[in-house]
């Protein structure tokens, strides 16, 4: 993002958790609301960012394994003749969906309490961050009608 | 006038075109007859739309045959989402979200990953300005509020109102709908406020505004609350209270129950055909003012369509799922899936056959919609048998129109009010029968 501008930008996905990354613009009159808004937001998109590429590389690799050791269990190679990894088909993945499923509840479980807490918090600093503004806004506008 | 339909071939699904005659025939029914040609006109242009932009990779040779699925499951999914709008499990939200179809990558049969349209990725691969373009913002919001949804959802909920044994009024109709509606976009974007960083995981929802950043959470709220509360309003001053009431409720069971549900048990799918079920029942309770059983077996047959409907389409996204941290019956309980799925497919010839009884439609209603109840169920029961994605495809294609050719069946079939009363008792005063909708 271009260093002169005045807003935040956002980017891709990022390759391991998907999310798209924020940077964010600390302006120079910062107000410790604004501050406190800025902080919530880098702190939940840093714990968003730690989960999910934490989850989704255990994903691949834990459903890599389990391939592999079906694969084995059924006597063929991780590539065929023509050098094309094999794969399973549909029903016998199933088994291992159900299975991580069910692994990572807990973790999902304490990972959606926290995101709703992060996204509660933001979004209500961000709402009386709105506010001061077109308070100001306000006093300003009658400042000038005033004179 | 007549809507002439036209079948784009693009290798799409084509729905089968025994139903253009039954257009003709429905002609005069402009309410069931739009929606159906809606409904339909928009899974085709849908398709046409998917299929264009995609780019076959070489490894990739099988035509994801969800990309469809995934259009229609978002579509879908949005009608189930929508809490307050037709009971169709996708219509609302989630089944609603027949909207979202999210793209099927059999992650276990193809290893290269499936690279979406040209334009579209490049655009994305770029940095954006966090601002919000003024421009843009009518197509950020109906993407937000999920507008094909609830306009599925809506249309189920006049199907409910069209079926009320009343005469029909315009101004309660309009009101009615137009309630539903924005009840049915406030539920939309509070689910899509609560479900960014899973909707980033996953392929049919990470195009959505929030998580492009498009838009901030604070103004999702902010015009969730817009649409809402007017809307909440609007059904219990300009309906009546009972209709608020169910309104409101359903907002509520969509957010707050169905929304976090999701992640904690597969309960959240019968929520979810609660869901579903309420705007008929909505739109009865706006005609008539009460609920009757009339209204308890719309809702019934539309809580019962939401089982096959997604449970057939839930069986191809296992691994977004399992890895998203969703908890679907297709993921931990297959088996059930698929018995709840035949279950509620048989339960379907059920209740149609309940309705003449209660003197909603004629007797020929059972009769007419006996075929098409025994193929969804024949197509059920091979899903049951079968549990491959073949089977699960053909039952969740059959689903999208056996519901729409239902309602429209029902309709037909819809006993007229003239009918059940006395010809000596008729009201007098042509304001109250001038707008009926006379069967031929």
């Amino acid at each position: 993002p271009p260093a002169h501008s005045h807003r935040d930008w956002i980017g891709p996905p990022d390759k391991h958790s998907n999310l798209r990354p924020v940077i964010f613009y600390v302006p120079p009159e910062e107000s410790a609301l604004e501050r406190r808004l800025r902080e919530a937001r880098q702190e939940a998109q840093a714990s968003n960012q730690r989960f999910w590429a934490r989850h989704n590389r255990a994903f691949r690799q834990e459903k890599e394994e389990f391939i592999y050791s079906r694969l084995k269990a059924k006597g063929l190679e991780m590539r065929d003749e023509s050098g094309q990894k094999a794969t399973l088909n549909a029903e016998e993945m199933a088994d291992f969906y159900k299975d991580f499923l069910s692994k990572n509840l807990k973790k999902h479980l304490q990972y959606n309490r926290d995101w709703y807490k992060h996204n509660f918090k933001i979004t209500f600093l961000m709402g009386q961050v709105a506010l001061v503004r077109a308070l100001r806004w306000l006093r300003r506008r009658k400042k000038n009608v005033e004179q | 006038g007549l809507f002439v339909w036209r079948l784009r071939s693009t290798g799409a699904r084509q729905i089968p075109c025994r139903f253009v005659h039954l257009y003709h025939m429905a002609s005069n029914r402009l309410i069931t007859f739009q929606y159906f040609n809606f409904l339909k006109r928009m899974y085709v242009t849908q398709c046409n739309k998917d299929l264009s932009q995609r780019a076959k990779p070489k490894s990739d040779s099988i035509v994801s045959p969800f990309h469809e699925l995934q259009q229609l499951d978002q579509e879908k999914k949005v009608v189930h989402k929508i809490s307050s709008v037709s009971p169709v499990h996708q219509s609302w939200s989630e089944m609603s979200s027949r909207n979202e179809l999210r793209e099927m990558k059999s992650a276990a049969e193809t290893e290269d990953s499936v690279i979406p349209g040209g334009a579209e990725s490049k655009e994305d691969r770029q940095w954006k300005e966090m601002k919000l373009q003024l421009d843009d913002l009518p197509g950020i919001l109906a993407r937000l509020s999920k507008i094909k949804l609830t306009a599925l959802v809506v249309s189920t909920a006049s199907a409910g109102f069209a079926m009320a044994p009343v005469p029909f009024e315009l101004t309660c109709f309009l009101l009615a709908s137009l309630g539903t509606g924005l009840a049915s976009c406030a539920a939309n974007s509070i689910n899509q406020f609560f479900e960014v960083p899973f909707d980033s995981n996953m392929n049919r929802t990470k195009n959505r505004p929030l998580v492009r950043g498009q838009i901030s959470p604070l103004l999702a709220v902010c015009f969730a609350a817009a649409c809402g509360i007017p809307g909440i309003a609007l059904l219990t001053l300009g309906v009546n209270p009972l209709t608020g009431a169910l309104g409101a409720f359903n907002i509520f069971l969509y957010t707050c129950c169905y929304t976090p549900l999701k992640r904690m048990s597969i309960a959240n799918t019968w929520v979810g055909a609660v869901v579903g079920a309420i705007p008929p029942v909505m739109g009865w309770t706006a005609a008539t003012g009460s609920l009757d059983a009339g209204a308890l077996l719309l809702g019934g047959i539309l809580y019962s369509w939401q089982f096959p409907h997604f449970n057939a389409l839930s069986w191809g996204l296992r691994e977004d799922y399992s890895r998203g941290g969703y908890c679907m019956m297709s993921v931990t309980h297959p088996g059930l899936c698929r018995r709840v799925a035949l279950r509620h497919c048989l339960a379907l010839i059920g209740l149609s056959t309940v309705a003449p009884v209660l003197n909603i439609t004629t007797w020929t209603f059972p009769v007419i919609s006996l075929p098409i109840n025994l193929y969804i169920s024949y197509l059920g029961f091979r899903f049951y048998r079968d549990a491959d994605r073949s089977s699960s495809r053909k039952l969740f294609f059959c689903s999208l129109w056996h519901l729409p050719m239902l309602l429209l069946v029902m309709f037909t079939c819809k006993k007229s009010v003239l009918e059940k009363e006395d010809k000596g008792k008729l009201r007098g005063g042509s304001h109250e029968m001038a707008m009926e909708i006379r069967l031929p």
